[in-house]
């Protein structure tokens, strides 16, 4: 015999208000989860805060301005710069200065603002397009699901930049245009990603309850299955960024970008690639900034789907 | 001493931990100690949760993710398991412990052929040769009586039916001869049909190859089949212990009892309650006319495959009409042609004597709100992603156009009509147990005040006790406030104790309908009387019963066949008429009372042939028209 010492009728009676679940309740209730974050996650958190500060205050905290060319030594390495035609007109730079003798520090802050802004709204955009056709697609028929993909399969075999020439080189380039150019051609494989996600949503039985119940599209895409497939786009989201941040910095290389004297991250490396000779700071230190930003947004993707995720170890514990 | 050397497996004061956030551990299961003689079968049976599952696993030096050996030793021949260095608990997987588990189509690579799979193990752990492993596979395909034996090998999983899968893990569990196997729930899934099928070959090989076994069930009537001892689990604590037979026939405790109590009694005619008419009116609230309705279409247009032919049935206002008959005989598709998920071909459906469209974007809102459906998977049936008043009060705000304050009050009312504390509002479903969730897939059924429930197969996946909850909430339900229900069960003993009326499907044709008392009293129709044969009883020596009676024989083993000809029960039928059966479908044979039989034989002739078997129930006389 085991250690039979549990009283059965004992437990009757102190559940006697839910008599129903007698040998059910257990156990009896959830553990409110606590939502710890890892160092790297807390990390994370703290470098993403920090460039979205430097959005708005960057421009003030900046020594210099974003356009001026302060020193007559390009490529300086970080310090005090002294001009070397110039005596005694020397000035300091944290990061050095550029191909043009301009504080790199300075445009690094001040790029912050053009590219995060443009490339968070591209991705947005791109997310929402991609989003609510993917699931459209996958809602509403085998029929509107082909008309959907065959226009997507023609938009996605056409290579990123060559589209974006394209329409930038027909409409003119400004940064609204920018971010509708951007996210328009990312929305592509966003609707893939989406449809092939909501379609394993839609084969559960809640989406066939809200069917039954006739919800309409709005309520299917925003409330049904978004929510279930929300972790997997928010992993993809992370790298669509950088994709965008990189085709924002390959378009202003070709000058159909940002337009110069705006900095932009993407546009500082290409600009100051030589730099790399004189181990300037110049290309480095945007380069710095665009994986910092990226590589803290995938942490925090990957802190979140681990909290969720703890789903999966919880149904092997079953 | 011969006894002590008998010993198999030894399992003693075993603790088992599961790791919470807070470090604590939360222990599953608590100070176990038994033993298992060589050729013995042990049963552990309890109800889901109470860590049958992880003492079954315990024997392979295994622990789930999250749980922890606290303390105990398992000890097989005498060695530690739970200290066993990985090479050497390698060499004992598969080898001398053979686990099998519950759901065989999860268990097997779809792409990788059956006779493959099954000898994989015993070849890489080098107990057999290739040939050797083959020749012992034929062999054991031979015993558990599987289909074609020498050719089986060959088929790919999806090829094999649920049954005959199972079969096949049984005999890659048994092919490197183990010393101990491991059943986990291994019949829970299947059909009443296919279950004795299984069961029978299980019992079979364990004893011919006088293997011991650990067999994991929450179901004593399947445990007194098959097992020489049984232990009652609860809450990882040993309850009692005995032979089959005292537990069966002399439960001591107190849990034994209620487990016993849960235990479906075979279906007979007077369990049901008696009709109530309270809620009656002129029109029935549900009734279909010659329904058909599949899946594919071909180049001309028809069905590829044909369902439902033909289905008239008719729900009285208050009413529950349950519709029986095994995996695959289109009781599910039936539900969802009425609510419209699956448009039938042709036929009509009529709520309160008025048409509704076919496809569910033509009908109304209203119309939509009549008739719920409510499935038979309550995990997935509930998005984990929305809260529970979310999920209830969206038919609410939906279908009453109630908001604010009025809903609130309305989901709290919901909550406490399927006996939930109102709490549970702010719960995501994951949070809440098998039980819990059907109730609140119930719950969001009844939040739209419907005037017929469809219900399929909504306590196939719980407990005896936890469906007995919802059973008998469902009969209160219906008495306060006279919803009609559609009740799909493959389990007869629910839908006997809860319908008034009763549908028997078989591929996709009615074979039997009408009032419970009727259609059980005694049952006439072939299949309605092998559906009833096959429902396991709690009596030791029931299956070898069964298995003599001629009804199981030509019942069992069989898949359900669609068939354009004739009676599509032909082939597994006892009473069959060659050349008549298999070419004509059947006539209607009304038995007054609108009890409806089809059959081709008389009804004087069912009726004679069913109470003479009720006499001479072990007789193997052959009568044949």
């Amino acid at each position: 015999m085991g250690a039979g010492s549990m009283n059965i009728t004992s437990e009757n009676k102190t559940n006697a208000h839910v008599a129903v679940f007698e040998f059910e309740g257990r156990p009896a209730a959830p553990i409110k989860r606590e939502v710890k974050i890892s160092v790297p996650g807390k990390i994370a958190i703290a470098i993403v805060l920090f460039w979205v500060a430097m959005c708005f205050v960057g421009p003030l905290v900046a020594p210099y301005r974003e356009a001026d060319i302060v020193a007559d030594q390009t490529f300086a390495p970080a310090g005090e710069s002294c001009s070397p035609f110039r005596k005694g007109v020397c000035s300091f730079h944290l990061l050095g200065t550029d191909y043009l003798g301009r504080d790199v520090f300075s445009r690094v802050l001040y790029g912050s603002r053009t590219t995060m802004g443009i490339s968070v709204a591209a991705t947005l955009l791109a997310y929402v397009i991609g989003v609510t056709f993917g699931i459209t697609a996958a809602i509403r028929g085998p029929k509107l699901d082909m008309v959907l993909s065959r226009i997507n399969d023609v938009f996605i075999s056409i290579p990123s930049i060559m589209l974006g020439l394209v329409v930038i080189a027909a409409v003119g380039t400004s940064i609204p245009i920018l971010i509708v150019t951007a996210g328009a051609i990312y929305s592509t494989t966003v609707f893939r990603l989406s449809r092939a996600f909501a379609m394993d949503v839609m084969v559960t039985d809640f989406v066939e309850a809200a069917r039954a119940r006739g919800e309409g599209l709005w309520w299917m895409l925003y409330r049904e299955i978004l929510p279930n497939i929300v972790m997997p786009l928010a992993t993809d989201f992370g790298i669509r960024l950088i994709y965008i941040v990189l085709f924002i910095a390959s378009l202003s290389f070709l000058g159909l970008g940002v337009q110069p004297p705006v900095a932009d991250w993407g546009g500082l490396v290409r600009e100051n690639i030589q730099g790399i000779a004189y181990a300037s700071w110049a290309p480095i230190a945007p380069a710095l900034a665009i994986s910092s930003l990226t590589i803290s947004i995938n942490l925090i993707v990957d802190e979140m789907s681990a909290k969720s995720g703890g789903k999966l170890a919880k149904s092997l514990l079953k | 001493m011969s006894r002590e050397r008998n010993i198999l497996l030894e399992i003693d004061h075993l603790r088992i931990d599961a790791a919470t956030d807070n470090g604590k551990g939360v222990p599953i299961v608590k100070d176990i100690s038994f033993t298992v003689e060589r050729g013995n079968v042990v049963a552990l049976i309890g109800e889901s949760g109470s860590g049958k599952t992880t003492i079954g696993l315990s024997t392979l030096g295994y622990t789930k993710p999250g749980l922890h050996v606290a303390g105990g030793h398992v000890r097989l021949e005498g060695e530690d398991i739970l200290r066993m260095d990985p090479v050497s608990l390698r060499k004992l997987r598969g080898r001398r412990v053979a686990y099998l588990a519950q759901s065989a189509a999860a268990t097997f690579n779809p792409a990788i052929k059956i006779g493959k799979q099954v000898k994989e193990s015993a070849v890489l752990h080098g107990v057999l040769t290739r040939d050797e492993a083959n020749e012992r596979a034929g062999k054991l395909y031979r015993a558990l009586e599987l289909p074609e034996p020498d050719r089986i090998g060959n088929r790919y999983p999806h090829q094999v039916s649920g049954g005959q899968l199972q079969r096949v893990m049984a005999a890659m569990a048994l092919l490197g001869k183990p010393d101990l196997l491991v059943l986990d729930e291994p019949t829970t899934a299947l059909d009443v049909t296919t279950q004795i099928e299984v069961l029978q070959a299980f019992k079979k090989v364990i004893k011919e190859e006088k293997a011991a076994a650990i067999y994991i069930s929450h179901d004593l009537s399947v445990v007194a089949q098959i097992a020489n001892y049984v232990i009652v689990v609860y809450a990882g604590e040993i309850m009692e212990m005995g032979t089959v037979e005292q537990i069966i026939n002399n439960p001591k405790h107190e849990y034994t009892r209620r487990l016993m109590c849960a235990v479906r009694p075979p279906p007979r005619a007077d369990m049901g309650n008696a009709t109530s008419d309270d809620h009656m009116r002129d029109v029935p609230a549900l009734q279909t006319r010659k329904i058909v309705a599949g899946y594919g279409k071909k180049a001309d247009g028809s069905l590829a495959v044909e369902v439902l032919s033909d289905i008239d049935i008719t729900v009285e206002h208050g009413h529950a009409v349950g519709i029986i008959g095994e995996s695959g005989c289109g009781k599910s598709t039936l539900a969802r042609v009425v609510a419209g998920l699956t448009p039938s071909r042709s036929g009509q459906t009529l709520l309160d004597g008025v048409e509704l469209p076919r496809a569910l974007n033509e009908r109304h809102r209203g119309d939509l709100r009549k008739v719920q459906l409510i499935s038979q998977m309550a995990d997935t049936a509930l998005n984990p992603k929305q809260r529970i008043d979310e999920i209830l009060g969206r038919p609410v705000e939906l279908f009453l156009g109630l908001k604010g304050s009025e809903k609130r009050r309305k989901v709290m009312e919901l909550l406490k009509l399927v006996e939930l504390p109102v709490e549970f509002a702010g719960r995501y479903p994951e949070e809440l147990s098998g039980g819990q969730k059907q109730r609140i897939n119930l719950a969001r059924g009844l939040a739209a005040d419907p005037e017929v429930l469809l219900c399929d197969e909504v306590i196939s996946s719980l407990d005896s006790i936890v469906g007995d909850n919802i059973i008998r909430l469902l009969k209160g339900l219906r008495k306060k406030i006279g919803v009609s229900f559609v009740f799909i069960s493959h389990d007869l003993s629910t839908v006997a104790s809860f319908a008034d009326e009763i549908v028997v499907l078989y591929a996709g044709r009615v074979a039997e309908k009408g009032p419970v008392s009727k259609v059980l009293s005694p049952p006439s129709h072939p299949y309605t009387r092998l559906l009833i044969a096959s429902v396991p009883q709690m009596r030791i020596g029931w299956i070898e019963e069964v298995m003599e009676s001629r009804t199981a024989q030509a019942g069992i083993a069989r898949v359900v066949t669609f068939s354009k000809e004739g009676c599509p029960f032909f082939v597994r039928c006892p009473l069959g008429i060659p050349n008549t059966c298999d070419k004509v479908v059947p006539p209607e044979r009304h038995c007054g009372n609108n009890h409806f039989l089809y059959c081709h034989r008389k009804i004087s002739f069912l009726k004679e042939d069913a109470s003479e078997r009720v006499k001479v129930k072990k007789s193997d006389r052959i009568r044949m028209a």
